[in-house]
């Protein structure tokens, strides 16, 4: 239990000139910088956070502006309201786009997370010979940055005739995703009570049963945190999509991911003379994973940070 | 419950582990194959080069601006960041003082550990096209819109921020910074709550002051997070891929200008599909592998202290 302590110093602003009963060896300097410290910190903690909302703020802008106020001051403020520019940006691509995103992801993270629960579960719940060394192959995976890996996995690819294709690309996300699948959901099932388990199996339950219906259930919170963490880090990813789903031929169906093809539309001018349908595009690429990101923020956080804690 | 327990086992693993060592783990073990030949990427036919490929990096000029560059990037991002990190952690879980006493952070902790933490999810695809923006060589980019505004450039010469060899380097470095220190923010918080606020209390009675608490208690018990920041850090210091290459000028995947952007992992993609050079890129996949390894232990030893136990 914490006691709360009676501070002497009332509120930051008058903190400054309030001295703090201090030991000998605490240095007096800093019971009187304290008001300057707190202006100074909370000052660096409001400009930090308004060097992270500007750039995306004025993207969001520019989206309304056209192209000669994008072209002059990058102050100047949007003239026409209207969410036309955003069915132009839609249209021009970024809507073939987010589809493509959105049915690879729909098979990719169910698939990760079916897989990655199933590789965890075994592996953190079963005693059998060569469990380590599996857990390991699959925790060394996270270890590598993924372009070492481009050149024969293009070959790979490009071998199993999967090039520009949606089960190609959903594969190469399942596969790439299970390291830190497997890593945060082999530590939550250790984490399972084991009770529950065992109640199954008495009354008969075979294996595969007990974990699709009694272990998956109970384990809703951690698949919750690393499906949320999935679908972010693939609806991002860029490298994978620009090495495997290009063009094989000017007949080719143009698969683009978002990502991919909102940077090959930036780079190549395609929008030349439209540059507020690019900012409109990325307004319609960064909304998705703003909501998704608010909404469970915490999950988000507890995601990305748990394959680093101790 | 043991009977049929291996067909279970084998039958929930091998999707994954076939998946995963086709598609991932099967590409990295090439690469170092294919470091050993003259493959060129498109055809069929190599030869065993033996160490040739290895060799020949140490005396291309280019590859060792490009890791004099990421040496750079492997000094200054980390510090940076992680000093950020830390006093943006600081403050907000317990930096405020002042009201109810106790520990705590200041106000607004939680809203701005939410935008802080923003940059992270969003795709390094997006941040390509949006810093794009910012830096725009003329008023019509956002941070020459502001120091414009703050008449600290002239109108007439404004900066190239990505075209200005002695600059580029540190616009990609601040790129890094701005969206990595939400995440090391995050990182830290966790383990600063871990941290019983008994101590922070014991602290204060002492009469510490906040910069004593923080060098004296929370720096000793953050140590082995801020190591793990470091290795993180010193991976994404060895990659800059993206950024580089589609921020910077230069023929394919930037690089620019005249090198002076340059880091390993562009320099591979160009020797990889552009020159056409695969078995030289796959030697520098290599190289770069083992420095991270190496350059991860080293960090790891040199910052090595004795546990100390909460």
């Amino acid at each position: 239990m914490s006691t709360p302590i009676k501070d002497p110093t009332p509120a930051p602003a008058d903190l400054g000139p309030a001295p703090r009963p201090r030991k000998a060896d605490a240095p007096a300097r800093f019971a009187d910088s304290g008001g300057v410290l707190n202006v100074f910190s909370h000052g660096f903690l409001a400009l930090w956070a308004v060097m992270i909302v500007l750039p995306l703020a004025w993207i969001v802008l520019s989206s309304f502006k056209t192209d000669a106020q994008i072209g002059g001051s990058a102050w100047t403020w949007p003239s026409h309201w209207s969410f036309e520019v955003f069915v132009r940006a839609w249209n021009k691509g970024i809507g073939g786009f987010f589809l493509n995103t959105v049915i690879v992801l729909a098979f990719s993270v169910a698939l990760t997370m079916l897989f990655g629960a199933m590789a965890a579960y075994v592996l953190a719940r079963y005693e059998f010979p060569g469990n380590r060394v599996i857990y390991y192959f699959f925790v060394a995976g996270a270890m590598f940055p993924v372009y070492l890996a481009l050149v024969p996995l293009f070959f790979m690819v490009r071998n199993l005739g999967m090039l520009n294709t949606y089960q190609g690309l959903i594969l190469v996300y399942v596969a790439y995703s299970l390291p830190f699948t497997v890593f945060f959901l082999h530590s939550f099932f250790r984490t399972l009570p084991t009770a529950v388990h065992e109640a199954a199996m008495i009354d008969g339950c075979s294996h595969t049963r007990a974990f699709f219906q009694v272990m998956l259930p109970i384990a809703k919170p951690g698949l919750l945190s690393v499906g949320i963490f999935n679908v972010l880090g693939q609806w991002n990813q860029y490298i994978l999509p620009l090495t495997l789903m290009q063009k094989q031929s000017g007949a080719d169906r143009d698969h683009s991911m978002l990502t991919q093809g909102l940077v090959n539309l930036a780079l190549q001018q395609g929008y030349a003379g439209d540059m507020p349908a690019l900012f409109a595009g990325m307004t319609i690429a960064m909304l998705p994973v703003l909501v998704v990101y608010l909404s469970f923020q915490r999950q988000v956080q507890a995601g990305l940070t748990a394959g680093t804690l101790k | 419950m043991r009977h049929r327990k291996y067909p279970f086992i084998v039958g929930f693993l091998i999707v994954p582990v076939a998946l995963y060592a086709l598609l991932v783990i099967w590409p990295y073990l090439q690469t170092f194959g294919y470091s050993l030949t003259d493959w060129s990427g498109e055809s069929t036919v190599m030869h065993f080069v033996g160490l040739r490929n290895y060799t020949a990096l140490f005396s291309d000029a280019v590859f060792r601006q490009a890791l004099l560059h990421n040496v750079l990037l492997l000094v200054f991002l980390p510090v940076i960041t992680i000093l950020l990190a830390l006093f943006f952690a600081f403050m907000l879980n317990v930096g405020g003082r002042a009201g109810t006493g106790g520990v705590q952070g200041v106000r607004g902790a939680a809203v701005y550990k939410v935008v802080f933490f923003f940059p992270q999810v969003l795709s390094i695809a997006i941040l390509a096209v949006l810093f794009e923006a910012v830096y725009r060589s003329d008023g019509g980019g956002l941070l020459n819109g502001v120091l414009l505004k703050l008449g600290l450039e002239d109108p007439q010469h404004p900066i190239e921020w990505l075209n200005d060899p002695g600059l580029v380097l540190w616009s990609i470095l601040a790129i890094l910074v701005w969206s990595g220190v939400g995440f090391y923010l995050v990182l830290f918080s966790a383990a600063m709550q871990s941290i019983p606020r008994e101590i922070y209390e014991a602290a204060l009675l002492d009469g510490a002051g906040r910069v004593q608490t923080f060098f004296r208690v929370t720096l000793p018990l953050l140590w082995d997070s801020v190591q793990t920041a470091w290795v993180y850090l010193a991976i994404a210091a060895m990659d800059a891929f993206a950024l580089v290459s589609t921020l910077t000028p230069g023929v394919a995947y930037g690089g620019g200008p005249d090198y002076h952007g340059e880091v390993m992992a562009t320099y591979l993609m160009r020797n990889f599909l552009y020159f056409g050079k695969s078995g030289y890129a796959c030697a520098m996949g290599v190289v770069i592998l083992f420095l991270t390894l190496i350059l991860s232990a080293i960090a790891l030893r040199v910052t090595r202290r004795e546990r100390i136990e909460f």
